[in-house]
């Protein structure tokens, strides 16, 4: 398993090539090749090490990988004295990254394999740049999710924010793509302030940055049941990252706006994979979240606010990727909920199959719109359903899968998410069914304006024969035209190979994956059937480690011993992913949820088996009732958009009100432009101001009294200095006078001149000579 | 007494030829009076019983550099004296009274030595080893005995001299060369 | 009695001779030969003084004497050539270039 660094390495590599050398060098079909070849050989690995990881026993399902040396030991001050700062650039490989390694490498290769068709119009280099793009992306998120501690996850986490804002702004000659990536980054911004303070504090806090280490020492911690301690600062600033990168409220704008990228990125990184890195963080601060109630509060009522909020825009968009970008809000809501009400597995189980159905919902709204030619307004479709019949079956089994009809993947996780708000807070279950409601309800509105009723598109060659009467209409027809003109560039990517020709199914490049993606929307579910339903809710149990510190998990317990034999066995069954569910007796699984539930809340005593009972049969209730309202929303959606379209319509006109309100996205984004936006915009202008007058001012200043210095310093150095040189040449140009007489140039001269030296000399010598006598 | 005589006509040819090589127009005049001053001042030497010196002289002096010194004239070819300049008395006044101060000088020290102990009390006695060993080789001759010194004492500066003549004939080539 | 001040004031007379050709005469030709002979005078002195101490040393001075005048007239006389070619004039009077 000590090759798990290869994992992120391998897409990392197919980045560094397409970078390079693709984009001046590689066709379309090798840049692809090369992004797609990275991609399965990282998730023939993620397999490998994943089964490795399921070959051990359920406790010690932890491995760790040092790769290299980052950060040498620095001296820092913590809360308990100097602490060391050192960090490694470690991987470590636990049954949630495990989970999450899958999720990534799996959707991504099915969306690698996708975007070699989506993108085949494209533009050379545009391609090679996409897919360098793409890999880089998936190498910052398995960075993200196999590093072993905060700075590490911190890399990667700005790296997916970066490659977002590459993304969305893949067409940046199109201004709304690069104000959309903008948005997205800046918004980032926030969140990731608020996680690098939650990093610092960690670090002040415990002294180290490894997960394992800052895990096993919060769980020693005193749970902060009252008021606010250190954990839950800790908690809510971690939070803020995660609401950054999660799209949650007030972070939320930015992600359906983000739906300006190419609709692969849209299904790789908004929905499936990036921004489901803040609930993956939760999660893997679980520990410290479970000590700080307050934030789990705080979390769990943001997480249902925003499902709710972004349900409800979710319902009257007309854009079929903004319905689908809301819908992905709201979703990520239900995880937040998930985690907030201490059910982590559950939020984490729901992350997995939501990574499906929506990875399949934004892909067949790719190939929509491919077919379409551009076009995304659903107003503009309808009756698609012969055209695309691929699409549309795969479709309706992730429309089906995120509305949680059984027994499709979105059933269970989202079900085992009520079922646990309910237990924890009756009014969080209560706004968590109001959003499935919706939800069923917006997404079939989407089915419905999609794929039933009569073709309302732009008419092509030959329109008559299919016998679209409206498009044939010359008003319509013409108010058709001018959207699709304002879609030209996205049309152009759509279908650069000559003119539309109507409404067709996409290549097997597309196709494909959304079929694999579609069974994986149906099959996803079945590794956390719930008790309840005589499952062994193995997800649950497999995750549970990366949820608990150590010394709980190792604590040896009664309860516990009776369980290992039948836990051990649920987790090897793991294994066979699909045929788990009979296995384990529902009995023993039953009394390992008791143990969890004791190791979450110490203070409760284990349920007695009465209880586990009526347990059992309030959960088959609660599923019962979210089955039915799932029922009720598609039947009214049903009603509205396919028997008779003219309720809505009047629908909308009895509540303009409250219909304009959603359309315009409840002016959130008004909101923001004429609060934060204005006031930083006036801010800045403010401090242009005083950069301009004053500072610029002082600079000037200091130049002026420069260049006037130096003049007075010139004027010196002329007269005074040059003069003093000057005086000194004369003094001794006038003092060689004498001398220079004596350098006649003439040997002889000097010869004579010598010879008198030697009669002088002589005749000192005859003079003291005659002292002498 | 016939030294004595001898002495003194040898004297008076040395200084005679000297103040003509010194005042002769006539450069290649000049020269060939120098070969009869060298001549002179070898016989000298036989008289001061230094006969391989007179040889040299003879040999080198007479023999080498003065034709030297005739190519020379030869090859500058003067076609007028460089002394008929003007004023040729103006040096020539300088040169008397250089002569008399000098005469002046000569007399004195004649006189002093002429009343002083000037020499060592002990001229016959060599203070060196080497001295010693060349007293001993008296016998043999006056050329054995200045070989023995310049191959044993003196083997050093007598290839320093041989050095010097080497760069000294190099760079006689060098100036004389046309073309550098 | 012929004693070494006989040979010294030779010697001088000689030297003086020499010199006072180097001081006068404006051939440099005859300059040299001037000095020719002031370095036979130190010969003489030097032999003098050799027969007096009845020690070779003197003359093997004086050996070193000739060589090093006839060093000096070989290069003394390229620089005579040199000069002549240059200035077609043998006359030290234009041999100024030192002046200032």
């Amino acid at each position: 398993m000590q090759y798990i660094w290869l994992i992120p390495l391998l897409p990392g590599l197919g980045a560094l090539v397409n970078g390079l050398v693709g984009i001046r060098a590689f066709s379309r079909r090798t840049s692809g090749a090369v992004a797609c070849a990275t991609m399965i050989a990282a998730l023939g690995v993620s397999l490998l090490a994943f089964w490795e990881l399921l070959g051990l026993p359920a406790d010690a399902r932890a491995y760790d990988v040092t790769l290299a040396s980052w950060i040498p030991a620095i001296p820092l001050q913590t809360q308990s004295g100097m602490g060391s700062l050192q960090v490694p650039w470690g991987f470590r490989l636990d049954p949630l990254s495990g989970l999450m390694i899958l999720v990534v490498t799996g959707i991504g290769t099915l969306i690698h394999i996708y975007s070699t068709a989506y993108m085949a119009a494209e533009p050379r280099g545009g391609v090679a740049r996409f897919f360098c793009y793409l890999n880089l992306f998936c190498f910052f998120m398995l960075v993200l999710v196999l590093g072993n501690n905060y700075l590490v996850m911190f890399v990667g986490w700005e790296g997916v924010g970066l490659c977002s804002y590459l993304l969305i702004g893949y067409w940046y000659q199109k201004k709304s793509a690069s104000d959309a990536g903008k948005k997205a980054f800046i918004t980032n911004r926030i969140g990731d302030w608020g996680f690098i303070l939650g990093i610092f504090l960690v670090f002040y806090t415990f002294g180290t940055l490894d997960f394992r280490a800052v895990q096993n020492a919060a769980g020693a911690m005193r749970v902060e049941s009252a008021g606010i301690g250190v954990l839950s600062i800790i908690c809510l600033l971690l939070f803020v990252g995660a609401v950054g990168k999660s799209a949650q409220i007030p972070l939320y704008v930015w992600l359906p706006d983000a739906m300006e990228g190419p609709t692969p990125v849209s299904a790789l990184i908004h929905a499936a994979t990036m921004v489901t890195a803040g609930v993956y963080m939760v999660g893997r601060n679980a520990v410290l979240f479970s000590h700080a109630p307050t934030v789990m509060l705080i979390v769990a009522v943001v997480g249902v606010l925003t499902a709710l909020f972004a349900a409800s825009i979710g319902l009257v968009q007309y854009d079929i990727k903004r319905v689908l970008a809301y819908s992905t809000v709201s979703q990520l809501g239900y995880m937040f909920t998930a985690m907030g009400v201490g059910a982590f597995s559950a939020g984490a189980f729901h992350l997995m199959t939501h990574a499906f159905f929506k990875a399949l919902l934004f892909l067949g709204s790719g190939s929509v719109i491919h077919a379409m030619g551009g076009e995304q307004d659903m107003r503009r479709m309808g009756g698609l359903k012969k055209y695309l019949p691929v699409t549309y079956a795969t479709m309706v089994i992730g429309t089906l899968a995120i509305a949680g009809i059984p027994p499709l993947s979105g059933f269970f996780s989202k079900d085992e998410i009520l079922f646990r708000s309910f237990e924890a807070n009756k009014a969080i279950w209560a706004l968590a069914v109001v959003t499935a409601m919706m939800t069923a309800f917006y997404m079939f509105r989407l089915l419905s304006m999609t794929f039933f009723g009569a073709y309302r598109g732009p008419a092509w060659e030959g329109a008559h024969r299919v016998g679209a009467h409206l498009a044939a209409d010359p008003h319509d027809h013409g108010h058709a035209a001018a959207a699709h003109g304002a879609q030209d560039s996205q049309a152009g990517h759509g279908h650069g190979h000559g003119a539309w020709h109507g409404p067709h199914e996409s290549p097997n490049a597309m196709t494909y994956p959304l079929m694999a993606l579609a069974v994986g929307a149906i099959v996803a579910g079945f590794v956390g059937i719930p008790t309840a339903l005589y499952g062994g809710n193995t997800i649950e149990h497999f995750l549970e480690p990366s949820f608990t510190a150590e010394e709980v998990r190792l604590k040896p317990d009664t309860t516990t011993e009776t369980t290992t034999g039948t836990t051990t066995e649920t987790a090897t069954a793991t294994g066979t992913l699909a045929a788990t569910e009979t296995t384990t007796g529902a009995a023993a699984v039953t009394e390992a949820e008791s143990v969890r539930s004791v190791r979450l809340q110490p203070d409760q005593a284990p349920e007695t088996p009465e209880a586990e009972e009526s347990h059992a049969l309030l959960e088959l209730g609660l599923m019962g009732f979210s089955v039915l309202i799932a029922a009720i929303g598609i039947g009214v959606a049903w009603k509205l958009y396919v028997t008779s379209p003219e309720i809505a319509d009047q629908l909308a006109e009895r509540f303009a009100g409250a219909h304009r309100v959603l359309s315009n996205k409840y002016y959130v984004d008004e909101l923001y432009d004429a609060t934060v936006i204005s006031g930083t915009m006036a801010g800045g202008r403010g401090l242009w101001a005083v950069d301009r007058n004053v500072i610029d001012g002082a600079v000037n200043g200091t130049g002026w009294v420069t260049i006037i210095s130096s003049w007075f310093s010139g004027l010196t150095d002329r007269t005074v200095v040059d003069g003093l040189v000057n005086l000194v040449g004369r003094v001794v140009e006038a003092g060689s006078v004498v001398f220079r007489r004596l350098q006649t140039g003439l040997v002889q001269n000097y010869a004579l001149v010598m010879l008198f030296g030697i009669f002088a000399f002589v005749s000192i010598y005859l003079f003291m000579r005659a002292g002498t006598l | 007494m016939g030294q004595a005589i001898a002495f003194y006509t040898l004297s008076a040819f040395i200084l005679g030829f000297a103040v003509l090589v010194v005042s002769t127009k006539d450069t290649v005049h000049s020269v060939l009076f120098l070969v009869l001053d060298f001549l002179f001042v070898a016989a000298l030497y036989v008289l001061l019983g230094a006969p391989f010196l007179a040889a040299i002289q003879v040999l080198v002096y007479a023999g080498g550099i003065v034709v030297l010194y005739l190519f020379v004239v030869m090859l500058v070819n003067l076609k007028r004296s460089p002394e008929a300049h003007h004023d040729p008395h103006r040096r020539a006044r300088l040169g008397f009274v250089l002569a008399a101060l000098v005469l002046i000088e000569v007399g004195a020290i004649a006189a002093y030595s002429a009343g002083g102990p000037v020499r060592p009390a002990a001229p016959q006695a060599p203070p060196t080893a080497a001295a010693t060993a060349v007293s001993a080789m008296r016998a043999v001759g006056n050329t054995e005995e200045v070989g023995w010194l310049l191959y044993t004492n003196y083997l050093i500066p007598f290839e320093v001299a041989s050095m010097l003549l080497l760069v000294a004939m190099i760079g006689a080539i060098v100036l004389a060369k046309r073309e550098l | 009695m012929i004693t070494p001040t006989h040979y010294m004031l030779l010697s001088a007379a000689l030297f003086i001779i020499g010199v006072i050709g180097v001081m006068v005469r404006r051939n440099i030709i005859i300059i040299f030969m001037s000095i020719e002979l002031i370095l036979n005078a130190v010969n003489i002195n030097l032999v003098a003084f050799s027969r007096e101490w009845q020690h070779a040393v003197g003359q093997v001075f004086a050996i070193f004497v000739v060589a090093v005048a006839a060093a000096e007239a070989a290069v003394g006389l390229g620089i005579i050539l040199a000069f002549y070619r240059n200035k077609e004039t043998v006359n030290i009077d234009e041999m100024n270039l030192m002046k200032w």
